[in-house]
């Protein structure tokens, strides 16, 4: 029972990370009905500017102190996330306004390229460390229930927190707020939005900033757990069914479909896995993905499409 | 002057329905045609064929089975590196399980495997849509890269994990020379372009523009959709699987299963959008256009005459690379091919303007 | 003298809603051979819901169709395309990458039996079915009136030849039955003698059963033998035009309030005209 809770909570923790991830993808196709296959390009290049800004900051101000450190530099780079966001929308998006998706898909995978290798030519492509300060001891949990306790990693935990907290506010943000209100519009009907006056340039560049936000906290977390490196772009792989399983355009969609896919790929990992000769975490999350979608073909949280002729 | 149709009256439906009912074009194909079988091979250089022809070929070719299902028939894939993998490993495992099994039926065994995969996932495209559909295709990409790494029985139990074809030959003619590999792989594209282009002018082809395009008024035709999405789906994964054993059995030789992950299936994507949705000759262009571009990109050091490192090139080229798909769907959302049409049609007209 | 057949279409009691929105209540009227029948409304009556309940595209939740003596509450649109039935969308639904002759041949596609192989190779038997069934298409070109476009994208064409191309798609499937949703809905007053020129020509020379939406009073009036009447998805009335011109209810219904008596039917005609 012991290793199955364990497993179960690496799992959840997981999960939540995922679906960090997931909500940049969520954000950006509510508010512009763009799938945004260079989300894991932003988070990599997020955690790229933060990585250095750190690194650069105690070497050319002088600066000490850790927190200080990494406060400015999330700061510094969440501006160049603004920043990106601002170019990505003046120069790509604002013309290629009425495409059809497949067409906006790949050129977001063009930006992806684009981001991936300006972000090693402007930071470089070592290995670099995020140290935020996160825990990097385990904590052991009921160790009077199960023998040995539960293995909880401190570091995990602190991460799922702080993407759960993240999750919690955006979700207030679109339910609460009135540029929340003017994004969702703008995602059901772009020209509808703008003949009530929302400006529909500014309304994207704010969504891309923020999830350039979501990006540069996913970036920061998953760096500091694995290092900043290529590799981290290829993260948003593992959250594209996370996506779709909550359904393309649901906030808490996205939250619950992580969780899933966490668990469900911690668990068919430990119990599937070696019957089948391991590595079954690469492509769980899809096959489960594609199951659900066979009974329900909009994601468990998505709007049904109807057809009407 | 010299593009007019002036004069080429067709007196019966067949003549019209021809491919290339303009003479200017039947005599401009022939010449194609007689550079690309018998002038080129003459002239090439080994590099150019083996580095430049014959990819390009074998991707027109994979960009070609592409376009069926994504130009054609609208169903997004994403995993069309997964159907070229089962082709080259179910050609592989032919050609090393079986002793003497001729070439075409090993390609051909290929194309059947990649066909039964296309298939079982054109099941899921019956209920699922859009970018749905698309993601759920991921699922095949990377069941499909994990069982060629980790099933013994996939890489007929090679110990390192990557397989390679010996010698190839055609009933009984070696196929080692670099322009008889070039004129192999030619004449099963030009075939399959064949092949493509009559169904696709057929009510197949219509049906499955039909439901591209709309499929609830196609059902009211009478269009079975699953008959139509599945024909597409076999149609196109055959010809990428066919596409994959040539991959590995011509160009690469030896591969490991990385060499169809998911960048080939993003590049066969790119192909198929930036050469132009829904047309055959779409397929080439975008293929040459994705097979030359890094190869100038990796000339860049050279051409601007700066020092730069390795690395930095590389990253330049991605990120050129990445502009230039952009730029590009900005500017022809439409393709080459697109581009192509409309300077035939300025060509019509020449020297006039309008 | 036109000779009216026996009834090939009832439809009983037909309920649809979506969600909690009720399309259609209990609607209940048939139609016979050779007739045209009009169905007629303010909008949002649930017309072309009718239609799709007819065609298979929406299932009724209650009630039951009865086609040439098939009863059915919910086929297939491709089972009902089989027994004969075509349509036309009042959105037009045509199949904007194609050319107008491609689109009229996919009218065909019932009738086209080659499989993928000789498809493949387009020589022999394919070949000779696409060139019969071309010549087919040729003829409703002809009809239709469409030849100088008939390799043009439809998307390119002006509106009302793209309703010319929605019904030659239609006329392609050799229909016994045909349902127009709104064949004339923004056109100007020649393009509208046009087609009802074609419509009466269907229906005259092949003897094609015609189901007609349509706003137009006067054409309504003009060339349709009875009249089906829906307001807010309820049938108002049912009968002759001249019978419908003089309904209390279904002047009500598209004028509101009290019924005027002795100008009424030109007050009707004017107002929804």
């Amino acid at each position: 029972m012991g290793p199955f809770i364990e497993t179960l909570i690496g799992g959840l923790m997981a999960g939540m990370l995922y679906s960090l991830i997931a909500l940049g993808f969520v954000l950006i196709f509510k508010a512009s009905g763009v799938f945004n296959f260079a989300q894991g390009a932003m988070v990599l290049f997020a955690a790229l500017a933060m990585a250095r800004l750190a690194e650069w900051l105690p070497r050319f101000t002088g600066l000490d102190g850790k927190l200080l450190v990494n406060v400015i530099a999330f700061a510094g780079a969440l501006a160049v996330m603004v920043v990106v966001a601002w170019l990505v929308e003046r120069l790509a998006l604002s013309r290629l306004v009425n495409q059809e998706g497949i067409t906006l898909l790949m050129a977001t995978l063009g930006i992806a390229y684009l981001l991936e290798g300006a972000g090693q030519m402007l930071f470089g492509n070592d290995i670099y460390k995020i140290d935020i300060g996160l825990p990097k001891d385990p904590m052991f949990l009921f160790e009077k229930t199960f023998e040995g306790g539960i293995l909880v990693s401190k570091e995990d935990l602190y991460a799922a927190l702080i993407a759960a907290a993240l999750v919690a506010s955006l979700s207030l943000f679109f339910q609460k707020t009135a540029t929340g209100r003017a994004l969702r519009a703008v995602a059901d009907d772009h020209q509808a939005a703008q003949s009530i006056g929302i400006p529909l340039s500014r309304i994207w560049v704010i969504v891309w900033s923020v999830a350039g936000f979501v990006a540069l906290v996913a970036g920061m977390i998953w760096g500091s757990k694995l290092g900043v490196q290529f590799s981290l772009s290829l993260v948003a792989l593992k959250a594209l069914p996370v996506v779709i399983l909550g359904g393309l355009t649901s906030v808490p969609g996205a939250i619950v479909g992580g969780l899933l896919i966490g668990v469900g790929e911690k668990l068919s990992e430990a119990y599937l896995g070696p019957a089948l000769g391991g590595g079954i975490e690469y492509w769980f999350g899809y096959v489960l993905v594609l199951g659900v979608l066979l009974v329900r073909p909009q994601g468990l949280f998505g709007e049904k499409i109807i057809d009407r002729v | 002057m010299l593009y007019r149709e002036n004069g080429q009256f067709k007196t019966t439906y067949a003549a019209d329905s021809q491919i290339l009912p303009i003479r200017q074009d039947r005599i401009a194909m022939m010449l194609l045609l007689i550079a690309a079988f018998v002038v080129i091979p003459a002239v090439s250089s080994e590099y150019l064929l083996r580095a430049v022809l014959i990819p390009f070929l074998i991707l027109s070719l994979a960009a070609l089975g592409l376009n069926v299902l994504v130009g054609y028939c609208g169903q997004i894939s994403l995993g069309s590196g997964a159907f070229m993998a089962v082709g080259a490993y179910v050609a592989y495992n032919c050609q090393a399980r079986f002793e003497g099994m001729p070439l075409v039926v090993s390609l051909l065994a290929g194309g059947l495997g990649a066909t039964v995969l296309g298939v079982a996932f054109g099941i899921p495209s019956l209920r699922i849509k859009g970018l749905y559909l698309a993601v759920a295709t991921l699922a095949a990409q990377f069941f499909v890269d994990w069982a060629c790494l980790r099933l013994k029985w996939v890489t007929n139990d090679s110990t390192s994990g990557s397989v390679s074809v010996a010698h190839l030959d055609l009933f009984g003619l070696p196929v080692e020379s670099p322009q008889a590999r070039y004129l192999l792989c030619l004449a099963i594209v030009v075939l399959f372009a064949l092949i493509t282009k009559n169904i696709v002018r057929g009510h197949i082809g219509r049906s499955w523009m039909a439901m591209r395009d709309m499929d609830v008024a196609a059902a009211v035709i009478g269009i079975r959709p699953v008959q139509a999405k599945l024909s597409a789906f076999a149609v196109s994964s055959f010809i990428i699987g066919v596409a994959g054993a040539l991959w590995g059995f011509v160009h690469l030789g030896s591969w490991e299963p990385a060499a169809f992950g998911i960048n080939r299936s993003f590049d066969l994507l790119f192909m198929v959008i930036i050469g132009g949705l829904g047309s055959i000759s779409g397929a080439f262009f975008g293929a040459a256009f994705i097979v030359v571009l890094p190869l100038l990109l990796d000339k860049l050091p050279y051409w601007t005459g700066l020092p730069m490192d390795t690395a930095t090139a590389s990253h330049l080229a991605l990120m050129i690379f990445g502009a230039l798909i952009v730029f590009f769907l900005i500017k022809e959302p439409h393709g080459l091919a697109r581009l192509w049409a409309t300077a035939k049609e300025k060509l019509r007209l020449w020297p006039f303007p309008h | 003298m036109k000779k009216i057949g026996d009834v090939i279409l009832d439809v009983k009691n037909i309920s649809l809603a979506f969600g909690g929105v009720k399309a259609l209540t209990d609607i209940s009227f048939d139609v016979r051979e050779h007739e045209i029948r009009a169905i007629i409304g303010p909008n949002g009556a649930g017309k072309s819901s009718m239609l799709n309940c007819i065609n298979g595209v929406y299932q009724p939740q209650q009630g039951a169709i009865t086609l040439r003596g098939r009863t059915f509450k919910g086929m297939s649109p491709r089972q009902v395309a089989e027994m004969g039935v075509a349509r036309t969308f009042q959105n037009l639904a045509l199949f904007k990458g194609m050319s107008v002759l491609d689109n009229i041949m996919t009218g065909r596609n019932l009738r086209m039996r080659r499989g993928l192989f000789w498809q493949a190779l387009h020589v022999g038997p394919a070949r000779r079915e696409e060139t019969e069934q071309r010549a087919v298409v040729e003829r409703i070109i002809d009809f239709l009136e469409i030849q100088a476009c008939r390799k043009t994208p439809v998307g390119r064409l002006p509106y009302g030849l793209q309703k010319r191309v929605d019904l030659g798609r239609a006329l392609a499937m050799e229909p016994s039955l045909l349902l127009l949703d709104e064949p004339m809905a923004g056109m100007n007053v020649e393009e509208k003698q046009d087609m009802c020129r074609f419509i009466l020509d269907v229906n005259d020379e092949f003897g094609t059963t015609i189901v007609l939406i349509e706003h137009d009073m006067g054409v309504v009036m003009d060339i349709s033998d009875r009249v089906v009447v829906l307001d807010y998805g309820r049938k108002i009335g049912d009968g002759t035009p001249d019978e419908v011109r003089g309904n209390a209810d279904v002047i009500r219904a598209y004028l509101g309030g009290e019924a005027p008596a002795a100008g009424a039917p030109a007050a009707l005609h004017a107002e929804a005209a």
